[in-house]
This record gives C-alpha cells, structure tokens and sequence, in this order.
C-alpha cells in the first residue's frame, strides 16, 4: 500500500464530493416527471449531440478503462493497442446503424433493445432471452468499476475495512457506492449526464498533464517507446499455417466494435439523445474520445519507462491488484500529492459516472421485459418507474457483493464472457433492420448456437483468454470467440429463418 | 435551411468502410519503422486514423446527411 498522503486525500475529497452533489441536484436539470421511465431512464430523450457525447464518453471510457488497458500495454505491448483500431470502426458504425435504431425507439416509445425487438419479431421469449443477456453481462462489467475504485483507493492509501455479515468489505468503497446508488436513485439518467462534463474536464486535464509532464522526465516519446523491447512494440510475427495474433488483433477490435453499443448501457446513451441527427454528429466527435483512448494506452508504456514496478513503495500494491497498479502507481511516482489528487478524482468519477449508467440499463432492462412482461402487465408507469429505481439499488447491491465475495480475477473472467455473449444480440437487435424475412425461430436458434458456441470455446481456455485459436482446414485461424460465434450465430440464424419461413406464413415486421 | 426530408448521395455512405478497413488491416501497418517524431510506425498509423475517420464521417455527414431532420 502506499503511503497515506494528506494533501491528495483532501484535493480527491473536494473534487468527489462536489461532483457528486451535482449528482443529487441534477433532478432539477431539463426538468420532466420523473414518475415516468424515459424521463428517469432516457433522461426525457432530451439530450443534445454534445451532451450525448460527454454521456457516451462518460460510458466508455470507465474508471476500468483507465487502470486495465494501460495495463495491458504494460504486459502485453503492441498487442494490447486493439482498443484504437476497435475505437475507430465503432464510431462509423454508429454513424451507420444506429439512428434507424433510434428512430424505431423513438417512435414505440422504446426503452430497450429488448423492446425493440419484441416490436419487431413479436415474440416475448425472444425478447425475454435478449434482456436477459444484457443484464448479466452488465453485472461483471459494474463490478469492474469497484476493482478500478478499489485500485485508486489502494493507489492513494486509504484502507479501511468494516464487517458486514461476517465479510470484510473496503470502507471506502462501500461510502462511494452508497453515493452512487443515492443519485443514481433520486435523479437517474440525467445525474451521470451532468456528471459527465465535470468528469471529462477532469480527465482531459489528467491526461493532457500526462502526455507532457511524464515523457518530458522520461526524456520525451522516443526514449518511452525505447525503453519498451522492439519485439512488443508491434504485434508479434504470424507463424507457419496459421492466420496468427495479427488476425486476432484485428478480430478483437472487430468484436469489440460490434458489441460495444449492444451493451444496455451504451445503447441508454445513444435512446437519451433528442434526434438522429444529435446521433450523427455525436459520431463525428466520438473520435476526441478515441485519441484520448490512445494517449491513455501508451501510460501502461509510460509505467514500464519509468520502472514503477521494480519500486519498493509500489511492491505491495502490484502484488494485490497485478498490473492495472501500473497506472495509480505512475501517477504517485510523477505527480506532486495534489495533482495526484485530482487525478484519482477524475478515474473515481470515472467510475461513478458509468456504474450509474449501467445500473439505470439494466433496471430499464429488467423493468419493461421481465417485470412489466412477466409479473406485472397492468401496472402504472409510476410503479414501473419505481419498480425500476429498486432494480438499480439492487443491481449495485449485486455488483458490490461480487468483488467482496470473489477474487478479482473472476470478475475479469465474467467480463470476459460476457462481451462474447452480448455479441450474440446482434443478429436480434441489429440485422432485423435491414433483413426483413428473419423470423423468430432462426433468431432464437442462432442465438442458442452463438451463446453455446461462444461459452465453450472462452471454457476451453479456463475463461483466461477471449482469444480461441479455430482450425479451419488445417489452417490455424487464432480469432475473438465473440466473432467466431457471431459467425455461426449468424449464419445460424439465416439459414433457420429461411427453412421456417418456407413452412409457415411469414409474421410481418411491425416497425416501419 | 431548408427541411429536406430525404439524405442526398446515399453512396457516400460506402466511405464509412474506409476507415473500418484502414483500422482492420494490420498487414498494412504491423511495421517499427519509420519512426515519427520517435514513435514507431504502428503507432503513427492508427493514431493518424483515428482523424482520418472523423474526417471521413464528417464529409459522410456532409455530403448525405446535413441538413435531414427526422421526427
């Protein structure tokens, strides 16, 4: 652990706690009825292309962006820059698909994916599955932001710990997630919304204090990326009779593209804007937040510069959280106490800011298509909405008890899995738009065989590596389980809706 | 401005592919060398793309889209 710093906790202190109060008063921002879901969930559908920018960036670029892929620089070098390659595709996709997307929602007045394609396929099994998925693979990914919290507390030396039932629990983790849950509660979607400016002006100013100060005591750009062996400054060779890790880079940042905005999360951003058009030009800024990504990466070269590891006040820390230390570790070697401060704050809000979005998705979630599908049809849309702010304490609840009872490995594992399986979505909630005689049956097939396919392969590697090497022909073609599911999945799917829709009456697409 | 309903060019649509190509193609940017300003090629390359698509998506926008209000 390091050492406790008086003068970082208390800058970290103040930049915390007041934006968290924005948190609380944001209930009074763009002000609409908050008994009704899509002004508690989607914001109203009020927010302008900026405001969906920050929102969007405040949802992916999370406090375990900020700690894990630097970290995996750190280990892997080259390899690990997939998220740039995956960071540039994502956004023309959006571009692309998802304004159609919007529209369709906008006009049913959808919540979710799972309401959307309920709406286009009529089948509520179908709908229920697609909920679902999104739920549990959110799960991981929120527990997440409390293993980046847990590393900056760590990082600034807070530990404290309280017994809750018998389980030891981080004091300080406990007090933020508290916080969390009671804005995220009082306010919904327009808290992380408001919070989202404060938290990029935050991350801008840490990390453009970054790309100067650091490489300026490293001895500029090129003795960082001298410091790194030349053998991990690119992705490694391609072997005989095999595709090699190049064509798992290049799939990883596919995958990785392809599932992002399948995330209930990240589709709640993109349903809180007030137009197409806000979506379009929202998608030609996405790309600041991509260099910033990229600036991001090249810490975990920084780190591996400036030798944090071999440092004896740094031991401790590596030794429980592994690499992703490598960043808060950085941050207490070059920064003076208050700027360290501040830049704890910022990947702290950093993960606020997301978990309230995610927990907001998966109660949306979990609200119209379990809930109001399931148990109760007829209920008000103020017992709905309320029925959903519970479902959020409860998801955080969840996402807490996760890194308390299991080790934080697992949660990596979980997160793991659950990208290949929200991949499995996209042929339910995506390719509908554009391909009108897929039907249900050859959704839910293809969706099982994708779901299976994908599970077995992350298995076959004990969940440790999202990478599963096929063999086609004897070629050996190393590639992202999500996409290599998705592969099936899809072609599962086209083949099953062709054989069903020749025997039966086709059910015509509602939307449109 | 006037509202129009319909997006104009809709092949411009197409010049979204680049950049997804440009990012995907690892064969055309796996290199150390030549170095810019001390950073490696690779590097270069994919931080030089994350600009060049948003250029792209912007003329995309405005070729096709500007202007096309929806509701």
């Amino acid at each position: 652990m390091s050492e406790f710093r008086p003068v970082t906790i208390a800058v970290f202190l103040v930049l915390f706690i007041g934006i968290s109060a924005l948190g609380f008063v944001a209930t009074r921002w763009k002000r609409g009825d908050l008994h009704q879901l899509d002004e508690w969930g989607l914001g109203g559908r009020k927010f302008g292309p900026l405001l969906v920018w920050f929102l969007l960036g405040g949802d992916l670029y999370t406090a375990y962006t900020f700690v894990a892929l630097p970290a995996l620089m750190y280990a892997n070098g080259g390899a690990g820059f997939f998220a740039v390659p995956y960071s540039i595709v994502v956004f023309p996709l959006v571009f692309a698909v998802f304004p159609k997307v919007w529209a369709i929602c906008k006009e049913h007045g959808y919540v979710t994916a799972a309401d959307m394609v309920e709406g286009l396929y009529r089948n509520r099994v179908l709908a229920l599955l697609i909920a679902l998925t999104g739920i549990v693979a959110t799960m991981p990914y929120l527990s997440l932001q409390l293993v980046g919290l847990e590393a900056i507390f760590a990082g600034m030396g807070m530990h404290a710990s309280v017994y809750l039932f018998g389980y030891e629990v981080e004091l300080p983790l406990l007090v933020a997630f508290g916080v969390m849950a009671g804005f995220t509660y009082n306010s919904g979607l327009r808290a992380p919304a408001l919070m989202a400016i404060f938290k990029d002006i935050l991350i801008y100013t840490t990390l453009i204090a970054c790309v100067v100060i650091i490489p300026a005591r490293l001895g500029g750009y090129g003795a960082i990326f001298d410091a790194v062996p030349v053998d991990k400054l690119i992705i490694p060779p391609t072997p005989d009779n095999s595709l090699g890790p190049q064509f798992a880079y290049a799939t990883l940042a596919l995958g990785g593209a392809l599932g992002l905005f399948l995330y209930p999360h990240a589709l709640t951003g993109l349903l809180s804007a007030s137009s197409r058009d806000a979506i379009r030009r929202n998608a030609i800024f996405m790309p600041i937040y991509a260099f910033m990504l990229a600036l991001l990466l090249l810490l975990g070269f920084m780190a591996l510069a400036a030798g944090v590891k071999q440092m004896p006040e740094f031991a401790s820390g590596f030794e429980r959280f592994g690499d992703i230390y490598a960043v808060p570790a950085l941050f207490n070697y070059m920064f003076p106490d208050w700027f360290v401060g501040v830049a704890f704050a910022a990947i702290a809000i950093g993960a606020l800011v997301p978990g309230a979005i995610m927990s907001i998705a998966a109660a949306n979630l979990f609200t119209r298509n379990v809930y109001r599908a399931y148990i109760r049809p007829e209920c008000s849309a103020a017992h709905e909405t309320q029925v959903a702010k519970i479902f959020s304490l409860l998801v955080k609840a969840g996402a807490l008890g996760f890194v308390t009872f299991f080790p934080e490995t697992s949660v990596v594992q979980l997160q793991l899995i659950g990208g290949i399986w929200m991949c499995q979505t996209l042929p339910a909630v995506l390719m509908g738009l554009y391909i009108k005689w897929l039907n249900s049956t050859g959704l839910l097939a293809g969706w099982t065989a994708g779901m299976v396919a994908g599970t077995l392969m992350a298995a076959a590697t004990d969940f440790k590596n999202s990478v599963y090497e096929l063999d086609v022909f004897g070629l050996a073609v190393p590639c992202y389980s999500a996409v290599s599911a998705l592969v099936l999945n899809i072609a599962v799917t086209l083949i099953v809706s062709m054989i069903a829709a020749s025997r039966q009456e086709p059910v015509p697409a509602v939307a449109e | 401005m006037s509202i129009k309903k319909r997006p104009r060019r809709k092949w411009a649509n197409w010049l979204l592919l680049i950049p997804c190509i440009a990012a995907l193609w690892t064969p055309a940017y796996n290199f150390v060398e030549p170095r810019f300003l001390g950073i490696p090629f690779y590097y270069t390359w994919q931080l030089a793309w994350i600009w060049l698509g948003a250029g792209i998506t912007w003329l995309v926008y405005q070729l096709a889209w500007r202007g096309v209000e929806d509701e």
